[in-house]
């Protein structure tokens, strides 16, 4: 048991990521924070919806878009199956960008095929969702294990990703000059796409969140929202897919949100919420992971769900701190009221 | 083995094949493991169950397909489907806290750890939505990534562990038939005849709990009590299906029988034996698809033999099933066309007091408001129905005894009805037509009959039209009357 858990070594865990390894670290440290800002805010937009879950389902079945994605890119000869020719852009853009085009259809796919299925037949909507997306998932295992040689997916990486390799992917370049490695690039376009989206369409998604009724009344197109967010659910999923994988991906789209809705009720403050909590857990996340030297997105995944318990426990709302308090402080004046009339009226 | 009786007229071909195969056992001790072979001899090599670790993989995929169609069925009618997503995921630290007990692969170890950490995660999810406000997604989708974040720290520090056998770990996540070993199978054995004792005797229970918890709280049913039972049931199935589907994987194998059988069947005995059919079909079309190929997950394969099968039932379903459902609604749609053309030629007849024998299909296109096209399409229509008759040139139509027939019955259902709204739900006489426009299609005999004593056999509707009557329908029914249809084919269409 000693060495599963290793013991604590300030300068190991702390210092040394920061000293030495700043290179290395710091882009993992950025890319997970762009992973989980991006999630985490597109996330309470689901979680306001009760769309949580199929945001799971686009999870896996973004995998058969991508490689699907694979097969028609290599048969086309685009620049992504002939690793070493020289092409005008980058490798890893060309790359990206199939495998996002891929998994948005893939994403918008599951949507159909979820309401196709809920509509046309006896079958309920929780049902649906599990059918189609794990379909659609073992289809991507078993073109990934089919054609292994044409896919360049790793069927493991699929479930936890591997973004400790996020430092050793080719860097982006402007001129000779290096910038960032490609998915980070990748990420921070899309981190800031999604910013910008919600920025631009803040009000409709408020209201067709919470009110669809009203935003059909004023002219919103709600069903135009609802595939939107899902296509770029895809996007995000994809572009964050080889870091953190299929499933602790779902944990990022959740936990920030769900903690931020723990504090608050405005959404405002819950989106504000929910970028701290990526930072805070990408941030402690990396250090689980140093000090027990295990996968790093698995303990931002830990680290995320350990504040939210954090918040879970000190809500004003619902937390059981609070409530304890409320109801102590109800009990008391209530003992002093009766005591009062008691005394009035003895 | 009865496939050697299969293939007793081949017995020379027989001994030819397995004395070939015979070369290639030394090397086979693992199913798919052969590197060049063509699909045919694959095909009787799977035939002949020759390979010990294909036996337990078969016998793997049965007992998967049984236990999980059984349980799944169950979650599917209570409306649980994704839950099984949840145990299915929030097992995995407890297969690693399993495997650290005494690090090494025991399977009693990993089931109990497994189990307790499912358990964990579903008391979890249901305390996260009673004591906030998390919806129940959220709370299912976060305990599911959750707990999968630890699982897989928890895997990576195991990896890094310098001891113990740690092979196969990582089968638990695609899943790998032909990884189980006898050990495995006996476990997966005794589980699977726990939960179906379990099921069998606590059916009425779990039915009544399942469809009506009210009810079954009235009637002094543990209901809470049988759902934690379930609950741990559940878990069993689904850590034991762990080996041969995979983390991913389990809860298909729940939900897509399961959602077969609903299409398939009204009554649950039928559904859950349709649901343990498909999940075996599945289970050994998994093993059998992963078996042709090389070294390829037999998870994902079961999970696509499953996929095709609901794929069959959603279309070809005999009830439920997309064709029939269209079918359905597209002889229903051409019922009420016809009907509602008898109407309008009973209308204008009734206009001219039936001094004619026929109508003008021109004057039935005008009543109708339809182009002439249209209108002579409908009354080719009624022609093939036997409702009616066309002239020479197709200029007048005339009604058959059997078509005057159904068409005074759809004018009494209508007239009747108006009666009704208006005598005894106080509706306005001019707000009855639409009401009665659409209720006329479906009145059965029997509520007419009740309609017509209710009100004293009335003769006028609210406009003071006359009402036909039995006596009517009947005189004018002189040739067909054997030919007894529900009276306005409503029993034999749907």
């Amino acid at each position: 048991m000693n060495t599963l858990i290793l013991p604590w070594d300030w300068h190991r865990v702390v210092i040394e990521p920061w000293s030495s390894g700043a290179s290395i670290y710091g882009w993992i440290l950025l890319m997970g924070f762009l992973i989980n800002l991006t999630c985490g805010l597109i996330g309470n937009y689901f979680i306001l919806r009760r769309m949580a879950l199929i945001g799971d389902a686009i999870s896996h079945s973004v995998l058969p878009g991508m490689a699907i994605a694979f097969l028609v890119a290599g048969a086309w000869h685009l620049p992504i199956a002939t690793e070493g020719t020289p092409s005008p852009v980058p490798e890893g853009f060309s790359h990206g960008m199939a495998m996002v085009i891929g998994a948005g259809i893939a994403g918008i796919v599951t949507g159909l095929i979820i309401e196709w299925i809920h509509q046309k037949s006896r079958i309920k909507q929780d049902a649906a969702i599990g059918i189609t997306f794990s379909t659609l998932f073992a289809l991507g295992v078993v073109i990934i294990s089919l054609y292994a040689d044409k896919v360049h997916l790793d069927a493991d990486c699929v479930l936890h990703g591997e973004i400790a390799f996020i430092p050793l992917e080719p860097f982006l370049t402007i001129g000779t000059h290096p910038i960032a490695p490609a998915p980070v690039v990748q990420m921070g376009v899309v981190a800031i796409l999604t910013a910008l989206g919600i920025s631009l369409f803040y009000k409709e998604l408020l209201v067709s969140s919470f009110d669809p009724g009203l935003a059909h009344a004023t002219g919103i197109r709600a069903d135009w929202i609802h595939y939107g967010l899902m296509i770029w659910l895809s996007v995000v999923v994809v572009s964050a897919f080889e870091s953190v994988g299929a499933i602790l991906v779902i944990a990022m789209l959740i936990l920030p949100g769900a903690s931020a809705s723990l504090l608050s009720q405005r959404l405002h403050i819950m989106l504000a919420w929910s970028s701290l909590h990526a930072l805070l857990s990408s941030l402690i996340g990396l250090h689980l992971a140093i000090w027990w030297d295990t996968s790093i997105a698995g303990s931002m995944v830990v680290a995320g769900s350990g504040l939210f318990f954090l918040c879970w426990l000190i809500s004003p709302s619902q937390g059981p701190l609070w409530r304890r308090l409320r109801r102590k402080s109800s009990t008391d004046t209530k003992a002093a009221a009766t005591q009062h009339l008691s005394k009035t009226y003895s | 083995m009865n496939h050697r009786g299969l293939l007793k007229p081949f017995n020379n071909l027989w001994l030819l094949v397995s004395l070939w195969i015979g070369t290639w056992q030394a090397r086979a001790d693992r199913i798919g493991e052969m590197v060049d072979i063509s699909l045919k001899d694959q095909f009787i090599r799977f035939a002949s169950m020759e390979d010990p670790a294909l036996r337990f993989a078969l016998a793997g995929g049965v007992i998967l397909g049984i236990l999980c169609g059984m349980m799944g069925t169950f979650l599917v009618i209570r409306k649980l489907s994704l839950v099984g997503d949840t145990i299915s995921h929030a097992v995995l630290p407890g297969v690693a806290a399993g495997f650290l007990w005494n690090m090494e692969k025991d399977p009693l170890a990993i089931l109990i750890g497994a189990t307790l950490a499912g358990l964990m995660g579903m008391v979890l999810v249901s305390q996260l939505t009673r004591h906030t406000r998390l919806k129940e997604d959220t709370a299912l989708g976060m305990i599911l990534a959750g707990f999968f974040g630890v699982g897989i720290c928890l895997m990576g520090m195991i990896q890094r562990l310098p001891t113990g056998n740690k092979s196969g770990m990582d089968k638990f996540l695609f899943g790998q038939a032909a990884a189980l070993g006898w050990e495995e199978i006996q476990i997966m054995a005794l589980v699977g005849l726990i939960a179906l004792s379990m099921i069998y005797l606590f059916y009425k229970e779990l039915l009544v709990s399942s469809f009506d918890a009210s009810f079954a709280r009235s009637i002094r049913i543990p209901v809470d009590w049988i759902h934690h039972g379930f609950m741990l049931l559940l878990a069993f199935a689904i850590v034991i299906s762990l080996e041969a589907v995979g983390v991913v994987l389990v809860s298909a194998m729940l939900i897509i029988p399961a959602a077969t059988a609903f299409l398939l069947s009204d009554r649950m005995h039928w559904m859950l034996l349709w649901a343990c059919m498909v999940g075996v079909m599945a289970g050994v079309g998994g093993v059998f698809f992963s078996f042709l190929g090389q070294k390829l997950p037999t998870g994902p394969f079961m999970v696509l033999s499953a996929a095709v099968l609901f794929a069959l039932a959603l279309f070809f379903a005999p009830r439920h099933g997309m064709l029939a459902r269209w079918w359905l609604r597209r002889s229903r749609t051409l019922r009420i066309q016809r009907e509602n053309a008898l109407k309008a030629v009973f209308h204008i007849m009734e206009k001219e007091t039936f001094t004619k024998e026929g109508v003008a299909v021109i004057a039935l296109a005008r009543s109708k408001g339809q182009t002439l096209k249209i209108t002579e399409r409908t009354c080719r229509e009624l022609e093939r129905a036997g409702l009616a008759t066309l002239s020479h040139e197709e200029k007048a139509l005339y009604l058959t005894p059997d078509g005057m027939r159904r068409a005074q019955t759809i004018v009494r259902n209508h007239r009747l009805w108006e009666r009704y709204l208006t005598d005894a739900a106080n509706y306005a006489p001019d707000h009855v037509h639409d009401d009665a426009e659409e209720i006329e299609h479906i009145l059965g005999e029997d509520t007419v009959r009740m309609l017509e004593r209710q009100f004293n056999f009335v003769e006028r509707d609210p406009d003071g039209k006359p009402i036909p009557t039995i006596q009517h329908i009947a005189s004018s029914d002189q040739t067909q009357a054997s030919k007894s249809q529900g009276i306005s084919g409503y029993r034999n269409s749907s």
